[in-house]
């Protein structure tokens, strides 16, 4: 293991920085706030000889992600980021990507949806094509903003998967916040990922073929179990990359979830993404007071880590999801899910779930110690499901 | 019900197509002046079924057994060598 170079950056320089260390090919993307300044880096890289890629300039995102996935059909490595409005705009494209197996990675800065029109950050966007196909996982830092989408490549080219990957991370909190991040220097990189184009169905002109043909019912189901089975394996095969990756630069994250001071803990706080950083202050505070608090934070929400939230809740008290997001008509995606899993596996678990941080308002460390002490109260007075509770939701304003 | 095997991903080769020869279709049948025709390649290039060779001359010939009959070809020829013919149920 060698260390690299080490910079001060954004999340969105660090997801630039992975593009370029993972040698992209063709880049195609469309500006919004608060992705810009990640294709603006590239585009300096490839300006300044860095970066050996073709920019394809579009007039949209439905178009970015079509010339991705012709460009991917090609055997290219391609590279695109996005948030909030421009993911929706390109939503046939993504389920497009998926259903005819492109290995495709995007950057997704997660920023709340409109109207009312807002800049700042909520997971509404990154958990819309969750059925789709694509895996998405989710970092918590620059750092990891860097790692995961190095990886991403290695999980979504490997033979197994063929499926795209989107990477997401924070509005401001992430994207806009400069960290030291370490740069794995690219010799080591080229080690851990294999040469672009080894797609084992590419497009050859001297050997054609078409994509997506009309398929009748006798097959289209097959199509359809063929992506939810290499969703199985991607729960393996991404624990394999982060083994691999922390031989190359020493840092491992657990794979589908990272768990905190959760082995001597009681009751387990989920959470997605940077608030996961306030909450592990609020985890060693309450620790300090002796609560028995641990964190899971999920790095990956598809493929869903049913089997580490098994494990790892079985022999806990309670579960209390923090999530930002809100299914309309329904209530918190993350803990339905997480929810789902206590119902069919049987975990005899107390179960609270916040819906806090919405359109960027802040989730601080004493946020989060304020829903942990909520739960705990009302656990304690024998209420054991508390759910979708808007947590700061002013109500004094309300009509 | 059918048991090929099928591919990781949802492609297909080259083949009679799953609703047959779709020439079949066609109720307008282009037809080729080919002394008018000056060889510019525009009707190869429009065809949206790419059904429209040229041979070692530049000459266009039309494979009539996958040609819907769109028109697009007559639309775009610029000195008017392609002319629609209502078939006569010849296929």
């Amino acid at each position: 293991m060698k260390a690299g170079e080490v910079l001060v950056i954004t999340s969105n320089y660090a997801a630039a920085y992975a593009a370029k260390l993972a040698r992209v090919e063709v880049i195609s993307a469309y500006p919004i706030t608060p992705q810009t300044t990640v294709v603006e880096k590239l585009a300096e890289f490839i300006e300044k000889g860095e970066l050996k890629a073709k920019m394809i300039r579009v007039e949209s995102e439905h178009s970015a992600m079509a010339s991705c996935i012709g460009a991917s059909a090609a055997g290219a490595r391609v590279f695109t980021a996005t948030s909030s409005h421009g993911l929706l705009y390109m939503y046939e494209m993504l389920w497009w990507a998926a259903g005819a197996r492109l290995p495709i990675v995007m950057g997704v800065v997660t920023r709340a949806i409109a109207p009312p029109w807002t800049i700042w950050t909520e997971h509404a966007d990154i958990l819309s094509p969750r059925d789709s196909g694509w895996l998405i996982l989710f970092a918590e830092n620059a750092q990891e903003v860097l790692d995961m989408i190095i990886q991403a490549y290695r999980i979504s080219e490997d033979h197994r998967i063929l499926l795209p990957v989107m990477v997401g991370w924070d509005a401001f909190i992430s994207s806009h916040t400069a960290e030291p991040v370490s740069l794995p220097p690219q010799n080591k990189v080229d080690e851990f990922l294999p040469p672009p184009g080894l797609h084992p169905i590419k497009l050859d002109v001297k050997n054609p073929f078409s994509h997506g043909n009309l398929t009748y019912p006798e097959y289209y189901m097959e199509f359809r179990y063929l992506i939810q089975r290499s969703m199985e394996d991607a729960k393996k095969v991404i624990k394999e990359v982060d083994e691999r990756y922390g031989e190359i630069t020493g840092r491992r994250y657990g794979g589908l979830v990272e768990t905190y001071r959760c082995d001597d803990a009681e009751h387990v706080i989920v959470t997605v993404g940077a608030a996961s950083g306030d909450a592990k202050e609020a985890v060693d505070y309450l620790k300090s007071r002796g609560l028995k608090v641990g964190l899971c934070r999920l790095r990956s929400l598809r493929p869903y880590p049913e089997e580490e939230i098994v494990k790892l809740l079985e022999d806990k008290e309670s579960v209390i999801v923090i999530e930002r997001d809100n299914s309309m008509g329904l209530g918190g995606i993350i803990a339905r899910e997480i929810a789902s899993t206590v119902f069919i596996y049987d975990l005899p678990l107390n179960f609270a779930s916040f819906i806090a941080g919405l359109g960027g308002r802040e989730v601080s460390s004493t946020d989060v110690k304020n829903m942990v002490n909520i739960a705990l109260h009302k656990f304690s007075r024998g209420v054991s499901r508390i759910k979708d509770v808007w947590y700061g939701l002013r109500r004094e304003v309300l009509p | 019900m059918n048991s090929i095997k099928i591919p990781f991903a949802p492609i297909s080769k080259p083949m009679e197509a799953s609703a047959g020869k779709t020439g079949l279709w066609r109720f307008l049948r282009p037809e080729i002046d080919v002394q008018r025709c000056i060889k510019c390649g525009i009707c190869w290039m429009y065809c949206p079924d790419a059904v429209i060779v040229l041979d070692e001359e530049g000459v266009p010939h039309i494979d009539y057994e996958y040609c819907k009959g769109c028109g697009i070809c007559a639309n775009e020829c610029p000195v008017k060598a392609i002319k629609m013919v209502r078939e006569e149920g010849k296929p």
